[in-house]
């Protein structure tokens, strides 16, 4: 637009700059992020990490897609591994062969591409842990979780669709697991196997949809709910520790340009740095050990991608009868005995939905439980929201125990105990697990909040013994600086709401409920320390200083 | 505090913020003073970083390199042993790491040292005003009002219908994901069935050689294909449902139902080697407890009693395939299995 004083930049930066937002219009995007605010932390690395290996597993999977033939036509193996020279495969896993053998730096991509795949799914999950023991999810967070929470399971999509894709041994036993989980749903169940592998399990169909399903059609979910996620991260501007000058109406953090924008692109660097190093030195998924799918062989202590391991944990720890009662009930109907397949129904779907229903609901059950509507920037140091971080943890000992559940073998070997006995303690720890946590961790949160109370009330300790003059020993306890204080005194601090009549004086069964849930999270509660609270213990100091602070003496 | 945020978040739309606790708290003493680096102060301290910076960049460089000459010089294209293609594998991952990390370890060491490390203080906004949401809404409604969608409800109701149904065929459409071009009957049929049928051979797996009754020792577990198998026109399909183990056991051992009495040849039986939970083939025979062990979900198969589960989740015993011997002392299947094989699923009954 030529306007009479146009704009006429001094500096080569400047007239590239100008050139190019003439055209496009990109001044708004600069001045809107080049200097925008990001809080800093270590803990806010994990969804970096899960985004750089997800860009990590583009760049990898595009390099196999021009070498992998995603096809189940049988051929004779004729490549450069001579132990599997001669033999028969389908062309899919002849071709992971080649990309190992014959392809320069092939089985470098390949192991690039599944240690991403691990890293990711990893990251994926402690970023969400991070979230959770954090309270990030609290309005107006509550739908980037819900989105994070299908990432997270389109992430287990694209890590099974692609370990299944190389037709080897391990993965062709994976479908079958598959294959027996799917039939095992009431009515649908023989039907939708029978679609998804185009007939009788394997067939010949599996591995091409497998691959459309694992290069198009799961990326292109995972970017979508990716850029969505991002977006509004943006919209939403990121939360930050709680601490002095940090409200929950300003953002203290380091400009995108240049310091935030330097240290995140150089994290990309740096996680790729990583992964090629574990990529060159350590082997994953070494197909050649183990041949080409075959339903006959097995090898025993072989272990699905670790992020797949709960679910079978779960099928591992269902008995299959109780007594003599077996848990494929046999039902009776006009037309003749259907069978309801419980003792694989069960586990398959049962503490995986669990798991993830509560996840999902979690901001509504925690707004429910609290009345608390209000938004929230400022994050939760996780000792000062014991009833959350005691429910996660219970979250996370249930999902641990069954994922030790699938190398129950493993653990019987290693440690010389009886198979059966690990898999009976983990079925009561399956049960007894999560309350232990959930109680254990509710006292640790308590106590670090009460030491929190004691550092402020009565200083920390210098580590500085003192002899009074009447030859009493003592430790000097120094008081904490303002900032300190302000960052222990400064939390959200829940209490039990009872029951609360609603405008008809009527108290609903479901309050009735919230305020039970609501005396159980809160009852015990550690309130932080007040001014006056402060100002009676200093009195109250100042009087021990006389005598020599006997109450700290290290005789006592 | 904004002004925008008085009022119960459940009667207005307005939102409160979490701060708006006025209690007896400590005051906020605000932002620690910020300390200045070493490099801040003397310059000296900077130089040192911007060479430590250029040096990682260099390290990147040398790695880049390194990484060619992994590629070129270790790599002979299909001439190499295994060993060497570890030891070219190791290299280019080294060298790809050092190209990396010198880049990456590189910029967050120069933003951390010589960028400037002030925190910065922003105000948050609302995430949308109170104002844009009333407009937004007015307009939707001003739309909707416009279209008219609510005085005119034969419109209204019809779209609903067509809408609904135009989805479906996109869905129906998928119906020849199965391409066998079997009725729903004819396939849960098919699955009743293996190859094996009155008089075909028991052959060890993957030889395919038949199996003598006197080839099968006390004590000894064969893996056994249907002689044949390698000809059947889907063969993994096929092995994956008619794959057997096959065992021999004292007699007096085993526990026999009714009807399965002549189902063995002096204590040689055959079961289904597909395990009934979810179809792995079961691996493990101890011969002393005479316990058959699926290694994916451990499952156990007690042998001395037709393969009864004793432990793990499977829901049922192993199908028996009923044997003889034929003219020639060659093992032989009497018949199919008398039930499906394999993991349950609703239509088995
Ligand atoms: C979104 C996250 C992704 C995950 C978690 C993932 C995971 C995996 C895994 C575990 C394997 C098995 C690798 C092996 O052989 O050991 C695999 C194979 C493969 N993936 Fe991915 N992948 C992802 C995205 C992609 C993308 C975006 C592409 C292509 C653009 C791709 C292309 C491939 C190909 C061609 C193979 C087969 C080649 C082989 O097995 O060596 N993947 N994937
Ligand atoms: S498949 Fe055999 S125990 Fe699960």
């Amino acid at each position: 637009m030529a306007t009479t004083n146009e704009y006429t930049p001094s500096t080569t930066t400047g007239r590239l700059a100008n050139f190019v937002d003439s055209r496009v219009g990109a001044s708004g995007m600069v001045k809107e992020f080049g200097r925008k605010i990001f809080p800093d932390h270590w803990s806010f690395m994990f969804g970096e990490v899960a985004l750089y290996t997800f860009v990590l597993l583009l760049l990898s999977g595009t390099f196999l897609t021009f070498f992998f033939d995603p096809s189940m036509t049988h051929i004779t193996y004729n490549g450069s591994y001579v132990p599997l020279k001669g033999i028969g495969m389908s062309a899919a896993m002849a071709s992971t062969m080649d990309i190992s053998f014959d392809v320069r730096g092939g089985l470098f991509m390949r192991q690039v591409h599944h240690w991403s795949a691990l890293l990711f799914v990893a990251s994926l999950s402690v970023h969400m842990l991070r979230v959770f023991f954090t309270g990030a999810f609290r309005r107006p967070r509550e739908l980037n979780w819900v989105v994070g929470g299908v990432l997270l399971i389109m992430g287990l999509a694209a890590g099974f669709t692609g370990y299944s894709l190389p037709d080897d041994l391990l993965s062709g036993n994976g479908l079958r697991i598959i294959d027996g989980v799917m039939k095992a749903l009431p009515i649908v169940g023989t039907y939708l196997s029978m679609f998804f592998f185009g007939g009788e399990f394997p067939g010949v169909h599996v591995i091409p949809r497998l691959y459309s399903l694992h290069i198009m059609i799961v990326p292109a979910v995972i970017i979508l709910l990716l850029v969505i996620h991002l977006f509004m991260v943006v919209t939403h501007k990121h939360t930050q520790y709680p601490g002095p000058g940090r409200t929950n109406d300003n953002v203290v953090g380091f400009p995108v340009g240049p310091v935030y924008a330097a240290k995140a692109g150089g994290f990309f660097f740096i996680v790729f740095g990583i992964v090629a190093f574990i990529s060159g030195l350590f082997q994953i998924n070494p197909i050649w050990n183990y041949g080409p799918y075959d339903p006959s062989p097995v090898s025993a202590g072989t272990q699905p991608d670790w992020y797949i391991g709960f679910v079978d944990g779960a099928l591992r720890l269902m008995p299959g009868y109780l007594g003599n009662f077996s848990f494929e009930w046999i039902i009776p109907f006009p037309w003749g005995d259907n069978t309801l397949v419980l003792s694989v129904l069960l586990p398959a779907l049962v503490p995986a939905g669990v798991l993830f229903m509560v996840m999902f609901a979690w901001p509504w059950i925690e707004r429910w439980v609290t009345k608390d509507n209000r938004e929230h920037h400022l994050l939760d140091r996780p000792r000062n929201a014991p009833f959350r971080t005691a429910m996660g943890a219970a979250g996370v000992v249930f999902y641990c125990v069954m994922w030790a559940a699938a190398s129950s073998d493993l653990i019987a070997t290693h440690f010389h105990v009886a198979l059966n006995d690990v898999t009976y303690w983990l079925r009561i720890l399956f049960f007894l697990g999560p309350i232990f946590a959930f109680w254990i961790t509710r006292r640790i949160c308590l106590s670090l909040q009460r030491k929190d109370r004691e550092i402020v009330l009565h200083g920390r300790e210098a580590g500085i013994i003192q002899m009074s003059p009447e030859g009493g020993f003592s430790e000097k306890h120094e008081e904490v600086d303002v900032y300190k204080r302000f960052l222990l005194t400064s939390y959200n601090d829940n209490k039990y709401i009872p029951a609360q009549p609603d405008a008809a004086g009527h108290v609903s069964g479901s309050e009735k409920r919230r305020a039970a849930l609501s005396k159980f999270f809160f009852e015990d509660r550690v309130a932080p320390v007040t001014p006056s609270e402060l100002e009676a213990a200093h009195a109250a100091h100042g009087h021990h200083e006389v005598e020599g602070e006997k109450q700290d003496s290290i005789e006592k | 505090m904004g002004d925008h945020s008085h009022g119960s978040p459940e009667e207005s739309g307005t939102v409160a913020k979490a701060d708006d606790v006025a209690q007896d708290r400590f005051p906020d003493p605000g932002l620690p003073p910020h300390r200045p680096r070493l490099a801040d102060r003397d310059p000296r301290a900077a130089k040192r970083h911007e060479r430590q910076v250029a040096l990682l960049f260099t390290i990147s460089i040398i790695g880049t390199l390194f990484f060619f000459v992994a590629y070129f010089v270790l790599g002979r294209l299909g001439e190499m042993t295994f060993a060497e293609l570890r030891v070219q594998n190791a290299a280019l991952g080294l060298g790809t790491a050092f190209a990396m990390l010198g880049i990456g370890v590189g910029i967050v060491h120069w933003a951390k040292t010589l960028m400037p490390d002030h925190e910065l203080v922003e105000q948050r906004h609302e995430i949308s005003s109170e104002k844009d949401r009333q407009d937004a809404v007015d307009i939707i409604d001003t739309v909707i009002e416009e279209t008219g969608i609510k005085r005119r409800p034969l419109i209204r109701n019809t779209l609903i219908g067509a809408i609904a149904l135009a989805p479906i065929p996109a869905i129906f459409m998928f119906r020849d994901l199965d391409r066998t071009g079997k009725t729903a009957h004819q396939m849960i049929e098919q699955m009743r069935h293996t190859l094996w049928d009155t008089g075909v051979r028991l052959t060890r797996d993957p030889s395919g050689t038949p199996i003598k009754a006197s080839d099968v020792q006390l004590g000894s577990a064969f893996h056994v294909i249907p002689e044949g198998l390698e000809n059947a026109e889907n063969m993994l399909n096929e092995k994956a449902k008619a794959v057997v183990l096959l065992m021999r056991m004292d007699p007096q051992e085993m526990n026999i139902s009714e009807g399965r009495e002549d189902w063995h040849v002096d204590g040689i039986v055959a079961y289904s080697k597909i395990c009934t939970h979810v179809g792995c083939p079961i691996a493990l025979y101890e011969q002393h407890t005479h316990h058959l062990l699926c290694p994916c979900h451990q499952s156990t198969f007690d042998l001395a009693n037709e393969c009864k589960v004793i432990f793990g989740p499977a829901g049922h015993a192993l199908p028996q395939l009923p044997i003889t011997v034929d003219a020639d002392g060659y093992l032989v299947a009497q018949s199919d299995f008398h039930e499906p094989v394999g993991p349950s699923y609703w239509e088995r009954g």
